[in-house]
């Protein structure tokens, strides 16, 4: 027998199928009951509202127990690690950034610090560029977090909760438009830098945003907490020991809530993380609710860093770009009436007075810089866990090869020990507590 | 420019094989070389870190040390070549030993490379007889170290062992690296694509696969894909 990943859930095409509407149940039961059918398979999604987008999983049921369990992917794969290999270096943040839409801003800062690592440069990115990736790294995080916190309760049929929580991460995610110029999707993080310097004015919403954002937290954990229904859902559901989590390759709140301290922004520092003075939480339960506790203190830990990025961008003067013209992408942004573009007075200056100028900010833009042969390997702590890159150059202008090691991904195979044995019911709290984006999971 | 992305030919590794070329020669290309008037021809020739020889630095030598005790007689033919780059440690493996140097490297006290991230492919179609290449990344948590190793296998015969055995967390990567290049890993519980169709004609991700692999229709336009248009390397 071939082994399937994408076709029907059983084998046995005389067995007979059933779709449910909703509302129809009493009648797929009694026509269940008449064939006395007793091997059960349900296909859930890839089209369903708990499964955190295009998840599709395959359970075997006896009564309420899940007997098998097994996820499919693949159904929002588009082929960005391909496309990444016809564009230039420069170009390759505005196609990693949309793999795991929630977390953009990690993404762009793994492929970045993998380009700059293979160009060598890695000592010589200005120091306000290093802050301001953290302040977009922990600015992500918080909003990534508030979604998996929001939609874990949603999926409960707690809607407040979801309210609440997509609430405050709209006050995080105006401050990254402020800066990047959008909400999501960002290409803010470039190779040798960041794309444009942050206003002025932003420092002052970013004491702001902490005092909102603790409100917001202490509602939500009102919410969550110690509601009876929500510890009666998810604690020591999901279960996944230590040892299961290092077997399956298990990083991020999933890795912690098992009791391992386990963050690389701790053990291998990058982008100056070993300067900023956060915790890493952990939890001995390795249980849905621990997880769930765990990315609430997080934001915590992040809107700690967020405070310390804010003082020292007063305090860091200087540009966000590194210093080699031949790299340095020719971004003069600025606010024009119509939005944000190219300065008009850089475009004066390499239209009307410098023929060198133009040729370079040309051969730039449409050839990009070449990059030594050879091959790194960079990861970064991103919400869901070790987000990891390999990269390799053949001394051209294009990645030879971008290879994401995506957390999702990997998390994701643990769905099928967190289930098999449980409630048909904890399969949505058990995916709630893995925190899939299916972007970044089929790339 | 790195020392390594130069014209000189670089080293032979210990079995005196050259160090892996990407494209032998580019050519009609300004930059890079350090020629800008033309008349050396505009070539270039492009070639990947050669093989390190002692002392490696750092905790690397411990590590290959340890290794090759372990291994025993079988050390010479597991290992391939040792190359440091980037401040990257990677061993070539033989490909009938990586689950043996795997199941050291995670169990040893010494090396405790108990994390695995995965398994990532990249396809060299100029390296004859060992264009596809898969590449396991291992961390040690215990340690704070990583370290790559490489595993290089013909187009002709592309099978690798799986190394499911040893790090259940490989499952998908291997299953990902089999949907987009075609590297069978035997011993895979269910080697099946992952992200492509089940049905799907070809992998992907090898360098002869074009971008626009399958045709894209718009209304009253054609549109090259992007592998068509013209490109600087």
């Amino acid at each position: 027998m071939t082994a399937r990943a994408t076709g029907p859930a059983s084998q046995d095409d005389t067995a007979p199928e059933f779709t449910a509407y909703g509302a129809d149940w009493s009648d797929v039961a009694e026509e269940a009951t008449r064939l006395g059918s007793q091997r059960i398979v349900i296909n859930m999604g890839p089209q369903h509202p708990s499964t955190h987008g295009v998840l599709r999983i395959m359970l075997e049921i006896e009564g309420e127990v899940i007997t098998e369990a097994r996820a499919g992917v693949g159904y929002l794969h588009t082929g960005i690690e391909k496309n990444m290999e016809w564009r230039t270096w420069s170009q390759g943040p505005a196609f990693c950034t949309r793999m795991d839409y929630l977390a953009s801003m990690f993404q762009e800062a793994v492929y970045c610090l993998g380009v700059e690592k293979l160009l060598g440069i890695t000592d010589d990115i200005p120091e306000r560029a290093s802050v301001l990736r953290v302040l977009m790294m922990e600015l992500n995080r918080i909003s990534s977090h508030l979604v998996s916190i929001g939609t874990a309760g949603n999926e409960l049929g707690a809607t407040t909760i979801m309210t609440t929580s997509f609430l405050a991460r709209e006050y995080v995610l105006t401050i990254i438009e402020a800066i990047s110029g959008l909400r999501m999707n960002n290409e803010y993080i470039r190779p040798g830098g960041v794309a444009v310097d942050a206003p002025e004015d932003v420092i002052a919403a970013l004491r702001a945003l902490d005092g909102t954002m603790k409100a917001k937290m202490g509602e939500l954990g009102n919410l969550i907490l110690k509601n009876p229904i929500f510890i009666g859902r998810a604690k020591g559901v999901a279960y996944l020991n230590l040892s299961g989590c290092m077997a399956l390759g298990i990083t991020g709140p999933m890795l912690r809530s098992a009791g391992l301290a386990y963050d690389v922004r701790k053990e291998d520092p990058y982008c100056g993380y070993e300067s900023y003075d956060f915790q890493v939480p952990t939890s001995d339960d390795a249980d849905a609710y621990s997880r769930l506790v765990i990315r609430m203190e997080e934001v915590y830990e992040s809107l700690k860093i967020v405070r310390q990025c804010a003082d020292r961008l007063e305090t860091t003067p200087g540009p966000v770009m590194v210093a080699d013209k031949k790299i340095a992408w020719p971004a003069q942004l600025s606010l024009g009436g119509d939005g944000q573009g190219n300065s008009l007075d850089h475009i004066k200056t390499i239209m009307g007075t410098s023929m060198e100028a133009l040729i370079h900010h040309f051969k730039l833009v449409t050839e990009g810089f070449r990059v030594p042969a050879g091959q790194v390997w960079q990861t970064v702590e991103a919400p869901r866990g070790e987000l990891g890159i390999h990269l390799v150059s053949d001394g051209g202008t294009k990645p030879y090869r971008a290879h994401f090691r995506d957390p999702s991904f990997n998390n994701l195979q643990a769905l099928s020990i967190l289930c098999e044995g449980g409630q048909l019911a904890d399969v949505v709290v058990a995916v709630a507590s893995i925190d899939p984006v299916l972007g970044g999971v089929d790339r | 420019m790195s020392s390594h992305d130069s014209l000189e030919p670089a080293a032979p590794d210990r079995d005196g094989r050259p160090p892996l070329t990407l494209l032998p020669v580019r050519q009609g290309l300004f930059g890079g070389s350090g020629d800008t008037s033309g008349f050396g021809g505009l070539t270039q020739s492009v070639a990947m870190p050669a093989p390190a020889s002692r002392p490696y630095g750092e905790w690397f030598d411990g590590v290959v040390d340890i290794l090759e005790e372990l291994l025993g007689d079988r050390a010479s033919d597991a290992i391939e070549a040792v190359i440091v780059d980037q401040g990257e440690l990677t061993l070539v493996v033989a490909r009938d030993h990586i689950v043996e140097v795997c199941q050291h490297l995670r169990d040893d006290p010494d090396c405790r490379f108990e994390l695995s991230l995965g398994v990532s492919g990249v396809h060299y179609p100029s390296d004859t007889g060992r264009e596809l290449h898969a590449a396991y990344h291992l961390t040690s948590i215990t340690h704070g170290r990583r370290i790559r190793l490489e595993v290089a296998v013909a187009d002709a015969d592309p099978h690798i062992p799986s190394t499911t055995s040893v790090y259940p967390a490989n499952n998908w990567h291997e299953r990902e690296t089999y949907d987009f290049f075609g590297i069978v890993f035997d011993g895979h519980p269910s080697l099946a694509r992952i992200a492509m169709p089940d049905d799907w004609i070809g992998h992907p991700q090898r360098k002869d696969y074009p971008l626009g692999g399958i045709p894209v229709e718009f209304k009253g336009a054609t549109i090259p894909s992007p592998d068509e248009r013209r490109q600087y390397t």
